[in-house]
């Protein structure tokens, strides 16, 4: 197999990437390929003109920002998995790019191309909406941002234009979050058959604020409203935390796929809210 | 993919040698190519290829360098791992525009001098293969796996091919073969094969 004839072009430079996508309507951004390369070999997917990011000085950084951590266009899964800064700030994150594809996949697939590749069962989504990041949009007309929960609009759609290029992903430190998930190899191996992240603060042996959300079960990486409803106010107890289980996909459209029922995947987004609430309630204490 | 036939007999008679070959470079030739220059197995390599050229097209049509396999093609079972710029990676998910100016190592390019490599000799010495397809994919993901962790444990050896599949062999005797590999590295006596010690 192979893709469909294209053209491609590698920049050197944010800007020309920019004019080249603003000139070019049919263009499409890639940067390490592990989603895009498949889906054009597939023929899923037939862009006329590949624009290769990776050679582009000053976007493979993770940086700290003070109040958030920024993971910029052409880091690679491995490498979010194994920075220290994320793994203190953004546990869920880190866990979530840790069981991203596999060995082969992390060392080219990058963070921000795993957003913008808008996957249904993709991991990192689930952990950035979580903990409530913004990405970073840049575009020939300038930059704008975007709140994670506006991201993800559809299956494999994103809130990106054609002229746009995710830069960098944004996130707010947290001290308590973490991701589960039940591979579909089992284990943590592979994309999601269902999987959560939850982000928690605590203030005074309660729970002030708390971001969860789910991947696998529906249409896209989408919040768990009802859970968080249920777990904010309370001691995070195991009560409260069967309580966010109860709640897991209220308001969210199951469905059913290749690797499980609708009822199945109901159950399995109660269980991962469920571990990750409690993983991230005890990285806070 | 490859369609080639050898007509060795006319060489043989001293007349021609022919050779049709009906690959991907046939069915591109009318596309757009480009230049890509790399170095692969020590060697530096330049060609023309059409932009949708993968990688291991690249490497098994071009350069003929057929040890890199083509399994799935869909980036699940890592035949088509090649080592790029130290990383394992799935060939058959890159393009070979990618490249551009890397260091690629393929399983051709792993003995020495004629002597295997450790991770290869582990394969021969721990009966690490069956039909031998997976093989030089395994072993490449094995040789980086062993570059970032010179002493994994079972589980992070398991975990370090979860890239590779293997329908032979259950993966015990690759498991084994790796571990031989690793001692070896470390300069190590390799612990003795099962079947020596339940003998």
């Amino acid at each position: 197999m192979f893709p469909r004839e294209f053209e491609y072009v590698a920049p050197s430079s944010l800007d020309e990437a920019l004019g080249t996508l603003a000139s070019n309507p049919g263009a499409k951004v890639m940067s390490g390929g592990m989603s895009l390369i498949p889906l054009m070999k597939l023929r899923l997917f037939s862009p006329e003109l590949v624009v290769d990011i990776a050679r582009i000085d000053g976007l493979d950084a993770i940086e700290d920002r003070g109040d958030h951590i920024a993971i910029g266009a052409l880091v690679r899964h491995e490498e979010t998995a194994a920075s220290p800064l994320v793994q203190e700030h953004a546990a869920a994150l880190a866990s979530a790019a840790a069981w991203t594809g596999d060995r082969q996949v992390r060392a080219r697939g990058t963070t921000c191309g795993a957003m913008a590749h808008a996957d249904i069962a993709a991991d990192q989504p689930a952990a950035a909406l979580a903990l409530g990041a913004t990405m970073v949009a840049a575009s020939s007309g300038g930059t704008r941002e975007i709140a994670a929960a506006d991201f993800f609009v559809d299956t494999l759609t994103s809130a990106l234009e054609t002229n746009e290029i995710l830069t960098e992903v944004r996130i707010p430190k947290s001290s308590a979050s973490a991701y589960d998930k039940l591979g579909r190899r089992g284990g943590h191996t592979d994309y999601a058959v269902a999987g959560a992240a939850a982000s928690v603060a605590m203030s005074g042996g309660t729970v002030s604020s708390a971001g969860i959300a789910l991947t696998g079960v529906g249409t896209k990486p989408t919040l768990a409203a009802g859970s968080v409803e249920a777990i904010v106010g309370t001691d995070g107890g195991a009560d409260a935390i069967a309580g966010a289980v109860a709640r897991a996909t209220e308001g969210v459209t199951v469905l059913e796929d290749l690797y499980g029922s609708a009822e199945y995947k109901a159950h399995l987004a109660g269980v991962y809210v469920g571990r990750a609430l409690e993983q991230a309630i005890a990285a806070s204490h | 993919m490859v369609l080639g036939t050898n007509l060795r007999f006319f060489r043989h008679i001293g007349v021609v040698e022919a050779r049709f070959q009906l690959g991907l470079n046939f069915l591109m030739k009318g596309e757009p190519h480009m230049q890509v220059s790399m170095t692969v197995n020590g060697q530096a390599v330049s060609g023309d290829v059409a932009p949708r050229t993968l990688l291991v097209h690249y490497l098994r049509e071009d350069l003929r360098l057929t040890g890199t396999h083509v399994g799935c093609e869909t980036s699940y079972c890592g035949a088509c791992t090649v080592i790029v710029d130290g990383k394992a990676v799935k060939s058959c998910t890159m393009l070979t525009a990618q490249a551009e100016g890397a260091e690629i190592t393929t399983i051709e390019g792993l003995a020495e001098n004629g002597d295997l490599h450790p991770v290869q000799e582990g394969f021969w010495e721990r009966h690490g293969l069956q039909c031998g397809f997976c093989t030089p994919g395994m072993i490449l993901s094995a040789v980086t796996l062993l570059e970032e962790n010179a002493d994994p444990s079972e589980d992070e050896i398991r975990l370090g091919i979860e890239g590779n599949l293997c329908r032979c062999t259950g993966y015990h005797n690759i498991v084994k073969a790796i571990e031989y590999a690793g001692a070896k590295l470390r300069g190590e006596e390799p612990a003795p094969a099962e079947w020596e010690v339940k003998a």
